[in-house]
């Protein structure tokens, strides 16, 4: 098919204008409708990072609320039923608004940077997965100050969100939340793995793709096979709900576990979703840190594959309590057990990477160690929790939620923010500040070791998770009140972060495109990438092309440049095949989100919404692909 | 020396495997296969949880749906047909395929209509009758995107020339016909002899 006129490839163009040609290009339509428009992964990835941080800080608002009101006994601060609210809306927060969705928009930032592409795949439905994400996040936290904010604990458990003890509307809010947060996880899972597999760089074969991107490849198998079964079974509590089924209640065949089968059948591997990405993340950080391409590259790789894969055989370790068969018990302990030895694998070959280098102990970097302190602490625990007899004592209680913030805040949120300060250059042009990035480290490990060391001690004591006050007589006070101070030096590790990033936007652009002198392909770029990305695609012959001189770095040509056009390769070894037309800006994914919005939300009143409410969905998605000059996927 | 690759002569679109879209819709299939998959566990947990599976008396009546899951087996015919007018590009061919499939799905969806009929169980009266619902409310919502797909495209197909790429998405098109009728045997089996052999 060709053009009407003839099409302009960047042979053609003088090289001094082929930048600013690329530009007028990619570029997105001026203003607030173009900015509404955009389908350019960074821009969706700024969106994604900036609503995830405003999910943090709402979640993290109430965590201090919670630690405030626990911090002596017998306070009577927040009432039961506001305390159930809170304890519900932080963990819902923290993992479905936060945790999943800041680890995927740093891939959308970075994966197709990384892999030398100009985009991440179906940029269209990239966008629209944002706008579900946020509409999903403000109806629940409208619905929580509307006092109809979910109730049941983060993972709403049947009968307490079921129709019997579930009254209102609360509940019917966390299940349509959990839709509204898989559509657009399941969304960015599908482009991350089809722009790993087609759109990768010319000579990026399997042996040469960064660990962040397997990380995330990975992750993403994990998100496509795991969130189904949260799909179903909420779906399934929402009809319980709503058209009076009965899956989950006993009276009339149905059974209350079969919710805890299905959702942690999810949930567990929601944990690897969370922390395979933090792998990632300390693994490019220790690569650069060390100026060393990996140790062992095929075993971190066979590891993070393995780890995806045991993630799907741990769910029961969840259910000890509930008086499983004894068999099943063991066989789960077993594989709670196993996946251990990837996870130790992993850590060998980052000591081996560090072996006999002289690593920069530069703020991403001690985020790293920070994660190996704290999520080895925290990881342990696992292993504690991992044995039937040891989980049957500690479940329900405060050794729990010690334990699990110990993994997510040492495990994932420590090298999280080790990549936000290792690649902050490349997302804005500006370096943040290393004098108050030691002060952040420090308070963050002082604040988590306080607030959740002391939780362990209160589970063994037998503190029960979700109490909204306790006596004096339980001799719980000053444990709780260390608590709550950690949790205060975390809130100010996140102040210093913020005052961090304000300082550093207001300075001028002067990171350099590669500060960190590293070697993958995202530092090949400026910083902050131009929109194309590229002026030329790369073609590479090394995992860390970066280092290998100036010349290493190939490039393809003969694109057009007077439309959007990239080049798809061929999966395994990643040699050019087709070239590509990429779809242009347009409003009609945020229309389909809208009309997907008011469908889900309609339905939680009036269930017939879910038939006439397909139809403006249907509508917005026939505008959305139809075909016109371009292809518009 | 720095390589150099030239792709100025590559072509704008191929089938299958090698083009991105292909792997979207194929990993959209393996996420409701897994959301089927996942239903069918469901069942499958829930009917060795009660001995007296199934929970009703009178069971879903057949009939219909086996017409239904014939209509869809013959309809892979001119489906496999359509495909291969769709690959070879053939405008013509393929308009009257993808007339033939727009009436083909619009029989399928009127065949379900009538199916619902008959299923002689209330999502509301016990356990069975909600898994029921839950399979065919699931395979339903397939079919009728599906069809509604396969009729904007077809007006498409006849309202405008066609090129290339627009022959790749009648492809994945016809190929997520494929997938729906694939999945209606193991919810057909589900809700209208497992139970039936179950009772015995």
């Amino acid at each position: 098919m060709k053009d009407e006129n003839t099409p302009l490839y960047d042979t053609d163009v003088p090289v001094g204008d082929l930048a600013g040609r690329l530009s007028a290009t990619w570029s997105d339509p001026p203003g607030f409708r173009g900015w509404l428009a955009s389908v350019d992964h960074k821009s969706i990835a700024r969106r994604y990072l900036i609503t995830a941080g405003a999910f943090l800080l709402l979640g993290g608002i109430l965590s201090l609320m919670i630690r405030v009101q626990l911090s002596a006994p017998n306070r009577r601060w927040l009432s039961p039923d506001a305390y159930n609210q809170i304890f519900t809306m932080h963990g819902t927060t923290m993992m479905f608004l936060f945790a999943v969705p800041v680890m995927e928009a740093v891939a959308v930032f970075i994966v197709p940077l990384m892999v030398g592409s100009r985009i991440m795949a179906f940029p269209r439905l990239n966008a629209f997965s944002y706008w579900v994400y946020l509409f999903g996040g403000i109806m629940v936290w409208v619905a929580f100050f509307l006092n109809i904010g979910p109730d049941a604990g983060w993972f709403s458990y049947p009968p307490l969100a079921g129709p019997e003890y579930g009254a209102g509307k609360r509940s019917d809010f966390w299940a349509q939340l959990i839709t509204f947060t898989e559509i657009s996880a399941l969304a960015v899972s599908v482009e991350i793995i089809v722009t790993v597999f087609k759109f990768r760089a010319p000579g990026m074969s399997l042996q040469r793709i960064p660990i962040f991107v397997w990380a995330m490849l990975v992750t993403s198998f994990c998100i496509i096979f795991a969130m189904p079964s949260i799909v179903v079974c909420s779906s399934m509590l929402i009809a319980d709900r709503l058209v009076g089924t009965h899956f989950f209640n006993p009276a009339e065949g149905g059974d209350a576990l079969l919710w805890q089968h299905l959702f942690w059948f999810f949930g567990h591997p929601e944990v690897y979703i969370i922390f395979l990405p933090a792998v990632g993340m300390a693994s490019t950080i220790i690569e650069t840190g060390a100026r060393r391409g990996i140790v062992g590259y095929p075993l971190a790789v066979i590891s993070i594959i393995s780890i995806g894969f045991l993630s799907f055989g741990l769910w029961v370790h969840h259910m000890f309590a509930t008086g499983l068969p004894r068999v099943g018990n063991s066989l789960f302990t077993a594989s709670s057990m196993a996946i251990a030895i990837p996870t130790g694998a992993q850590l060998f070959c980052w000591i081996a990477t560090c072996w006999g280098r002289r690593v920069r102990l530069t703020t991403p970097v001690l985020f790293v160690a920070a994660f190996f302190l704290t999520f080895l602490s925290g990881g342990l625990t696992g292993v504690m929790l991992a044995s039937v007899p040891f989980d049957q004592q500690a479940t329900d209680s405060y050794f729990i939620v010690g334990h699990i913030h110990y993994v997510l805040l040492g495990g994932a949120v420590a090298p999280l923010l080790g990549a936000f300060y290792y690649w902050f250059p490349k997302f804005s042009g500006r370096h943040l500040s290393e004098y108050w990035g030691r002060w952040h480290v420090a308070l963050y490990v002082i604040g988590v070791n306080l607030a959740f060391a002391p939780m362990l001690a209160l589970g063994v004591r037998g503190m029960t998770r979700r109490i909204y006050t306790y006596p004096d007589h339980a001799d719980w006070g000053a444990l709780n009140f260390a608590a709550t101070l950690g949790a205060a030096i975390i809130a100010l590790s996140f102040l210093v972060f913020t005052v961090n990033i304000l300082r550093s936007l207001r300075q001028s652009s002067n990171a350099g495109d590669n500060p960190w002198d590293a070697g993958t392909l995202e530092w090949a770029c400026s910083s902050p990438p131009p929109v194309y990305n590229f002026v030329h695609i790369p073609v590479i012959a090394s995992r860390t092309p970066l280092w290998e001189g100036p010349d290493s770095i190939g490039q393809v040509t003969g694109l057009q440049v007077d439309r959007k056009e990239v080049v798809v390769t061929r999966g395994l070894d990643s040699t050019v095949d087709l070239r590509d037309p990429v779809p242009t800006p347009t409003l009609w994914p945020l229309i389909a989100a809208l009309a997907t919005t008011a469908m889900l939300i309609g339905s939680i009143f009036k269930p017939s919404a879910l038939v006439w409410g397909s139809i403006p969905v249907a509508i917005g998605m026939i505008g959305w692909l139809y075909p016109r000059k371009r292809n518009n996927t | 020396m720095s390589t150099k690759i030239d792709v100025r002569h590559l072509p704008e679109f191929a089938f299958e495997h090698r083009m991105p879209i292909w792997w979207g819709t194929a990993f959209f299939m393996v996420i409701e296969g897994s959301a089927f998959l996942m239903t069918l566990t469901a069942y499958a947990y829930l009917a060795s949880q009660n001995p007296d599976w199934p929970l009703s008396r009178v069971l879903p009546n057949p009939w219909i749906g086996s017409v239904l899951l014939g209509w869809l087996l013959i309809s892979e015919v001119p489906n496999m047909w359509l495909k291969r007018r769709i690959k070879r590009c053939e405008l013509k061919p393929t308009r009257i395929g993808m007339a033939v499939m727009s009436l083909v799905g619009l029989i399928a969806v009127g065949l379900r209509c009538f199916e619902l009929g008959y299923i002689n169980v209330r999502w509301d009266s016990n356990a069975f009758g909600s898994m029921i619902w839950a399979l065919i409310f699931l395979h339903t919502t397939h079919i009728v995107v599906d069809v509604a797909e396969t009729l904007v495209m077809t007006a498409m197909a006849f309202l405008s020339p066609l090129n290339g790429r627009r022959y790749v998405d009648l492809s994945e098109n016809a190929e997520y016909w494929d997938f729906v009728v694939l999945t209606w045997i193991p919810v057909y089996l589900a809700i209208y002899w497992i139970p039936r052999w179950m009772a015995h």
